[in-house]
């Protein structure tokens, strides 16, 4: 019979694949030299629920990869045996319901296995119940607003969080330092050992927070609040990034968590609160021209340079210019306005959200003297205060 | 209804008309299956550039050639020209030439309306195109363009990809029509459905998906067009709308459609693979109803794409199960190619190589598909590099690579010559090569933490990017050999016999090569039962 034929060619054939294994071994330390293998998994991260999630991954993938070599491995051995070359005659069987039967019901059976520990974490992970503390994480085109809450609203600190990585780098004009485009410059501060409840919701587009070593994704919507929490076990700098695409500067807001011992918690919120106070103050008295042109442009740089760019002239018509025409130049009024309300349809925000009356301030008369624009007017803060407070 | 009309009249119908007007007037299925091919070829290079800008602007940290804005534009582009402009007109193409020759019907049912469906698509695709050229750019909001990014925030030319959409999903309702009144009337005498070949009924099924959920895309996208322009707030949380509803619509719609893309790939395969093994399929009852099953499951488990949007802890665990479920009928194809093959006598002709590089990457595709499904751990995965490699290998080496393998299985047939074999190969082993290597890597950079949609990415990913984009450029510019090989097929080869394959069975090898312009005027005799 042609079992014989197909046996004396199959050696042959066992041999060419002890060849090319050993040629894929070489090919695979030859890479492995090259690369760097913990960059090639999920990360175990730092509580929890994210070394249950990559248990859980490790066994979906073994699983996958047993099911992948069982097959191919039936597929490739028939490929090298069943071959005409090899004088392998065709056999006439289409059908077997018993195999049909198993092929179908076995998988069932995998699946289960699957979902039983998959369905246990899940459930881990959306009880948030009995937080210790709770932060609002809000979405911005393109930073982070952090917002420890506090019954009491004098305890409140309230903090934007941007990219510290300067646009020389990313445009390589300057060569690119540890934690590109990972670093911010203000990260959230959470104690370990606490349970974290972050409240997650977007003042614009659809954004994602995710930070791997806490295995927390979850979509900051407009409109919706959504809640997820950690508890961090580790003191550590632990990095994330958005992941829903918010446009153009969406690889261009990362996360920056900073996990820390209670005492030095309780010390930083209490300097934050501290430069809450102070900032409060400023409001009230009365700035020059050049106190508000020098904060006006650090206030510029980090809020507003990303649409309008650093010369002014923006990327219109999503991005319009600011230079020698429209609200920079025109009336007063009707420039505060747009910068704390925003403008209905567009990218442009409502900053009172996000600034203090004296950055508003100090921003708007640096837009009203800058780049050749000469208005030569400005505005106090405590004349934003009163238009944000709707107080005389 | 209207009566039969009998063509009494001899008028020999002759061959085609000469020049443009050919083309344009056209209502004959193998014409009209020419220009879909064509078409969606240079969509295919059109859209490959646009990946090969990503993977040009990625192969190394940094902004180099493109700021963000173009970059996201470039996404945007690639998807939905590969997925409307390159994939779904090569697989309409394929049954526009196909179904009729393997039903033993003279035409589609609708020629005239065929011609339309075809014709829409140009303009449809040139409008999209012209997005590029316009103030404020392309889309640049993804191809599943979520509101609000795609609404409040989209540039001004959102409006005109509104409206390349709804033509895309007239032509593609019409062109779905036209193949279920074709195989429910004009298969040949005796023919029942379940003697059909498995290309058939996979487009028979995909056809009934595409009317199912193309209204429902239309939808969404006019939903999107009068927030933009006629003040309401369907997707606008400020005014009392939802941006959640918009992703839920949309893949309502886009579940289903990627199964439009897939399942036609499931009816290519299971016609070579029996042809180079020289056995029957394995299977074929519980091909047609795992098919069957796999189109219905696509119905109920939209929001797989949507874990991280907060869904509440029943309906994660419900879209979890239903997902998971799709491995079975899944799992019974892949088994069934495998069962083929096995104790056949095979040859290795270029379109087997595709069809087994397609059993085996697809697979791998679903595997991690399935990992996907997996709620907990797609919080990890979910919007990274892990789910561009697992879409993609879906996609390439899934269904680009089964419609090759069918442009190399039926040229023969459709042009009267054999292609260059050894050319063919060349080209099989360069795709498959460059498609590993572009997208396999993407699984490592995924899980170790890199977003999709990004233009720039921090240190620790350079590596294996720099290695995905050599592979995409390799893979790129060995579809150029692919356009060699085809035009050379046209211009000349060795003449191909009418059966082409010494394996193949179906009534399209029955008719001569090349086939003549009007096949089975009158209807074939059946062989018996012997379709199946």
């Amino acid at each position: 019979m042609t079992e014989k034929q197909s046996k004396l060619g199959a050696n042959g054939q066992i041999r060419r694949i002890m060849r090319w294994l050993i040629a894929a071994t070489a090919l695979a330390s030859s890479i492995q030299a090259f690369a760097d293998w913990s960059a090639l998994n999920m990360t175990k991260g730092v509580t929890e629920i994210s070394r249950q999630v990559y248990d859980l991954h490790m066994l979906i993938f073994t699983i996958c990869v047993v099911i992948g070599v069982v097959v191919f491995g039936i597929m490739i051995w028939s490929m090298l045996v069943h071959r005409k070359s090899l004088g392998a005659e065709p056999a006439s069987f289409s059908h077997s319901t018993k195999l049909e039967y198993a092929w179908t019901i076995i998988p069932i059976f995998i699946l289960v296995g699957m979902a039983v520990p998959a369905t246990s974490t899940l459930r881990d992970m959306y009880d948030a119940s009995g937080a210790d503390m709770d932060i609002e994480v809000r979405g911005y085109q393109w930073k982070w607003q952090y917002t420890y809450l506090s019954d009491d609203p004098a305890q409140e600190v309230k903090f934007m969080s941007s990219l510290l990585t300067p646009a020389d780098e990313y445009y390589n004009r300057t060569p690119k330092r540890e934690h590109y485009l990972a670093d911010v410059d203000n990260p959230l501060v959470i104690p370990i050992n606490k349970r974290v409840r972050f409240l997650i919701t977007s003042n614009d587009v659809i954004h994602s927070w995710w930070v791997p070593d806490f295995a927390v994704k979850k979509d900051a919507i407009p409109g919706f609040v959504h809640e997820s929490w950690a508890v961090v076990e580790e003191p550590g700098i632990y990095r994330g990034k958005c992941t829903e695409l918010c446009g153009k500067d969406h690889g261009f807001m990362p996360i920056v968590v900073k996990a820390v011992e209670q005492d030095e918690y309780d010390a930083w919120l209490a300097m934050k609160q501290q430069e809450a106070l102070e900032v409060y103050e400023t409001v009230g008295k009365t700035w020059t021209m050049a106190e508000l042109m020098e904060t006006g442009e650090q206030v510029y740089a980090q809020h507003c340079q990303t649409c309008h760019q650093a010369n002014g002239e923006g990327i219109p018509p999503a991005f319009p210019s600011l230079v020698g025409q429209g609200l920079a130049i025109g009336p007063m009024d009707a420039h505060v306005d747009i910068v704390v309300n925003g403008k209905a349809g567009s990218a442009m925000q409502a900053f009172a959200a996000q600034l203090n009356p004296a950055e508003i301030a100090a921003v708007v008369t640096y837009e009203r003297n800058a780049w050749g624009n000469d208005v030569g007017d400005m505005v106090q803060p405590r004349d934003v205060n009163a238009l944000i407070t709707g107080e005389e | 209804m209207s009566a039969v009309i009998e063509n009494h009249h001899d008028d020999h119908h002759h061959g085609p008309d000469k020049g443009l007007m050919r083309w344009v007037l056209t209502t004959n299925h193998k014409d009209i299956g020419t220009l879909y091919l064509w078409f969606s070829f240079a969509m295919f290079l059109v859209g490959g550039c646009m990946a090969l800008v990503i993977r040009a602007e990625l192969f190394q940290p940094g902004l180099q050639l493109v700021v963000p804005e173009f970059f996201n534009q470039m996404t945007t582009m690639h998807g939905l020209i590969m997925v409307f402009g390159a994939v779904m007109p090569a697989f309409v193409g394929l049954a526009n030439w196909l179904v009729p020759m393997m039903i033993g019907a003279p035409d589609m049912a609708l020629p005239r309306m065929n011609n339309y469906s075809f014709w829409i698509l140009p303009f449809a695709f040139g409008m999209l195109l012209s997005t590029l050229f316009m103030e404020g750019g392309a889309p640049n909001f993804g191809w599943t363009f979520y509101a609000p990014l795609s609404t409040e925030y989209a540039p001004p030319s959102v409006t005109f990809f509104i409206f390349a959409v709804h033509l895309m999903g007239i032509s593609s309702i019409m062109g779905s029509i036209n193949v279920v009144v074709t195989i429910l009337n004009l298969r040949a005498p005796g023919m029942r459905l379940m003697d059909m070949p498995l290309f058939v009924w996979t487009w028979l099924i995909t056809a009934y998906l595409l009317i199912a959920v193309m209204p429902v895309l239309a939808g969404v996208v006019t939903m999107m067009l009068m927030d933009i322009h006629f003040g309401t707030a369907f997707f606008n949380a400020g005014g009392g709308g939802d941006p959640v509803l918009f992703q839920h619509v949309f893949w309502f719609f886009g579940h289903p459609e990627v199964y439009i893309m897939i399942l036609p790939a499931f009816g290519v395969v299971s016609a070579i693979i029996p042809t180079f093994a020289r056995k029957k399929l394995f299977g074929y009852d519980s091909m047609v109803y795992a098919t069957a099953s796999i189109a219905f499951l696509s119905f109920i488990v939209w929001a797989h794409h949507m874990f991280t949007v907060g869904m509440p802890i029943a309906g994660e665990l419900y879209f979890m199960y239903a997902t998971m479920l799709i491995a079975v009928p899944t799992g019974v194809k892949v088994f069934n190619w495998v069962a083929t093959m096995w104790q056949g006598s095979m040859t290795f002709e270029t379109p087997m190589l595709f069809a087994i590089a397609f059993v085996i990457l697809f697979t791998i595709g679903g595997l991690s598909g399935l990992m996907l499904a997996i709620v907990p751990a797609d919080f990890q995965y979910h919007d990274t590099y892990f789910v561009v490699a697992h879409f993609h290998y879906v996609l390439v080496p899934g269904s680009i690579f089964s419609i090759m393998a069918a442009a190399y299985y039926w040229l023969p047939k459709w042009t009267g010559n054999m292609y260059d074999e050894t050319l063919g190969k060349t080209h099989f082993w360069l795709s498959f090569v460059g498609v590993n290597v572009t997208f396999f890597p993407q699984h490592f950079i995924g899980l170790a933490g890199m977003p999709r949609r990004y233009p720039d990415y921090a240190l620790q990913f350079a590596d294996w990017n720099m290695v995905s984009s050599m592979g995409a450029f390799l893979f790129g510019f060995s579809q150029l050999l692919f356009l060699f090989i085809v035009i050379k097929c046209i211009r000349g080869g060795k003449q191909a016999t009418d059966e082409v394959w010494d394996g193949a069975e179906g009534l399209e090898w029955t008719v001569a090569s090349p086939a003549p312009y009007h096949t089975f005027s009158t209807p074939p005799a059946l062989p018996e039962r012997s379709m199946a």
